[in-house]
């Protein structure tokens, strides 16, 4: 059976745009090099080393945005525990570094909070390969085993958005809870070095912008090849209709699955990569909030495109920094009217802005 | 055996918060598909009412503030509805972002018009004191729950509006083609289901503190209610908030505050392997 038919067959009913104009615009290969090259070699020499380590962090969670564009704009699941996700591979890393200053003795926040032993959750974490693994590892374990209960038995569309923001919700106050164990409210923070590397080093940060950066770059050109794949036609058509997708043979349940547990990895590789760019992973940062954040950011830059994702994260961040730098109350203001904005008058957001112009 | 009773009206006076919250999802998230992530700040707004009511009405302002809440919260959504949410029917996933923003700005006006720090509201005396474990303020609840429970239902079955309120819940195109105006039975479905969230705001103020945060303490625990209970099903939001009440806090009780909410996410997704779809289910031949 040929990729066209069932993809003609699924369309027909609410054919939602698929931005894939706009990629080959946006994301075709002439773009991608250009932004390539602005990002690996002019901006480490242009920016001072503040702004770049602010960059990277845009970065970081463009690559959280990127698996959303996954998920959501390819897949239909409007996942908002991507906080959750983070948040593990955030945790991940931050134990390990946390352990490898503490030097066989323990992180300075369990000695404050009266903690004698090290519990052994955190014993495996001293090995840097087994902390980078799990970072990347339980985030996708966790969102396999909660794809498989929850789409095979059909929950889907709101319930799911529900369900994962629940879970966000469910996951910041049990850190908050286990203090002993996780830090509580302050999470993890106070970190000296990487791998041998020292944190506040311009020539560290600049090393970790750059690995940041080329993450991003693979991770997007992967993402790439998956929607164009096979695999990624059946993801739009499962989006699109899924009972027809069923009735076509394929098992939409394990195609959702397997995505989500995808933008899931992606979201546990950048908390590890946010750890060492930023120093703190904490609660705060991984929450409803956040989790809505990035969801809100992927909307802004265009939910139907891949680049579009990586653009609102990269858009959003900075406009939260340049505008709270200004006047901290406004921008509560300035982000609620630009989600309402968007959303009504422009569903595909920037990338669709752009592409509507050009076409 | 003693503390382990004493959880047993903690529990159900939770539910009953959460039932006086999800009253009003149900019916917007059941009929429109709307999810309101306002809501919560329309629960916000129904506090605050309580609280500028003090100025007049002393310390009966609870009472007074019940109806003048409903109005507010409820006037809130019509707005909300007219203005916004209508331009989104049949794109539910859009109308949370969408009103999420909505609750963004409606925090930060609060802030701005009340201060951030929490405000009070005080309790009327007959209100103070109470029957063993149980504080007359939290029975005050449970009753305020049950009459609203008992006001919709009559609505929803015994009103010409409200049959046409079901009928659109059940199929919207066949209520329209056999001459309900949908348009207007939106506009009242929005502005009861906010207008409890306000009911809801001034029940809150019996048990905490006014803030500009409050309604976001309690709109996800609101929204699982109505996952479990079922899209737009009155009997399965009171059995789901009830149960979700005890459990909490028997979770609380055996584990703690934090593992608590874990298990009540891993009870739900177990029970959505059994009933997909809530609790009660609207049967229908129809395919999504």
């Amino acid at each position: 059976m040929s990729i066209t038919t069932k993809d003609a067959t699924a369309g027909t009913a609410r054919r939602a745009p698929d931005g894939r104009g706009l990629r080959e615009r946006l994301g075709g290969p002439a773009v991608f090099c250009a932004v390539a090259v602005l990002a690996l070699v002019a901006a480490p020499l242009l920016l001072e080393p503040f702004r770049l380590n602010l960059l990277a962090k845009y970065l970081v969670y463009a690559i959280v945005a990127l698996g959303i564009g996954l998920a959501w704009g390819q897949g239909g699941m409007l996942t908002l525990g991507q906080g959750v996700f983070f948040g593990l591979g955030g945790y991940s890393m931050g134990m390990h570094l946390k352990l490898t200053e503490a030097q066989g003795g323990l992180p300075d926040f369990m000695v404050w909070s009266g903690v004698e032993e090290l519990p052994a959750l955190w014993v495996p974490f001293a090995d840097p390969v087994f902390a980078l693994a799990t970072a990347v590892l339980a985030p996708v374990a966790l969102a396999a085993l909660l794809g498989t209960l929850i789409f095979r038995q059909r929950v889907r569309g709101a319930y799911f958005a529900i369900l994962t923001q629940a879970l966000a919700a469910a996951f910041a106050i049990l850190l908050v809870g286990r203090q002993g164990l996780t830090g509580g409210t302050n999470g993890l923070t106070n970190f000296f070095e990487l791998f041998g590397h020292d944190l506040a080093s311009d020539s560290t940060q600049r090393g970790l912008y750059l690995v940041v950066a080329v993450v991003l770059g693979l991770l997007y050109l992967g993402a790439r090849h998956l929607v164009n794949s096979r695999f990624g036609r059946l993801l739009v058509a499962v989006r699109d209709g899924e009972d027809r997708v069923r009735f076509l043979g394929y098992d939409p349940a394990t195609v959702k699955t397997v995505t989500f547990a995808i933008s899931a990895g992606m979201a546990g590789l950048a908390g590890a990569l946010f750890v060492p760019v930023v120093g703190i992973i904490s609660p705060a940062l991984l929450g409803v909030v956040p989790s809505l954040e990035l969801v809100v950011a992927v909307a802004v830059g265009g939910r139907y495109a891949l680049a579009g994702a990586v653009l609102g994260a990269v858009v959003m961040g900075y406009a939260q920094t340049a505008f709270s730098e200004r006047f901290a109350d406004g921008w509560l203001y300035l982000q609620g009217a630009l989600f309402i904005l968007v959303m009504t008058l422009a569903p595909r957001g920037i990338a669709g802005l752009l592409s509507r112009r050009r076409a | 055996m003693e503390a382990f009773l004493n959880q047993l009206p903690i529990g159900l006076s939770i539910g009953a918060v959460l039932l006086l919250i999800a009253l009003g999802l149900t019916i917007t998230f059941g009929q429109m598909g709307v999810i309101n992530m306002a809501h919560g700040e329309f629960i916000m707004a129904g506090a605050y009412t309580a609280y500028l009511m003090q100025d007049w009405a002393g310390r009966q302002a609870v009472i007074v503030a019940l109806p003048a809440a409903f109005l507010v919260a409820g006037l809130m959504g019509l707005i909300l509805e007219r203005a916004a949410i209508r331009r989104f029917y049949g794109r539910p996933l859009d109308t949370l972002l969408l009103t999420w923003g909505v609750s963004l700005v409606l925090q930060q006006l609060a802030r701005d018009l009340f201060g951030a720090p929490n405000v009070q509201v005080a309790a009327p005396e007959w209100l103070q004191g109470g029957i063993g474990a149980l504080p007359y303020n939290r029975l005050f609840i449970m009753a305020l729950a049950i009459g609203s429970v008992a006001a919709v239902w009559a609505y929803l079955n015994r009103t010409a509006q409200g049959r046409r309120m079901q009928a659109v819940t059940q199929n919207r195109d066949l209520a329209a083609t056999s001459g309900v105006d949908t348009g207007r039975v939106d506009m009242h479905t929005f502005f009861i289901g906010s207008g409890l969230a306000g009911v809801a705001g001034v029940a809150l103020t019996l048990i905490g503190p006014v803030g500009p945060a409050l309604g976001t303490y309690y709109i996800v625990d609101a929204f699982l209610v109505v996952v479990a209970g079922g899209l737009g099903r009155l009997g399965g939001a009171v059995i789901a908030a009830v149960v979700l009440g005890l459990l909490n806090s028997f979770a609380e009780f055996w584990t703690d505050a934090s593992l608590a909410k874990v298990i009540v996410f891993a009870v739900i997704v177990v029970f959505l392997q059994f009933r997909p779809q809530g609790l009660f289910v609207i049967r229908s031949r129809a395919l999504s």
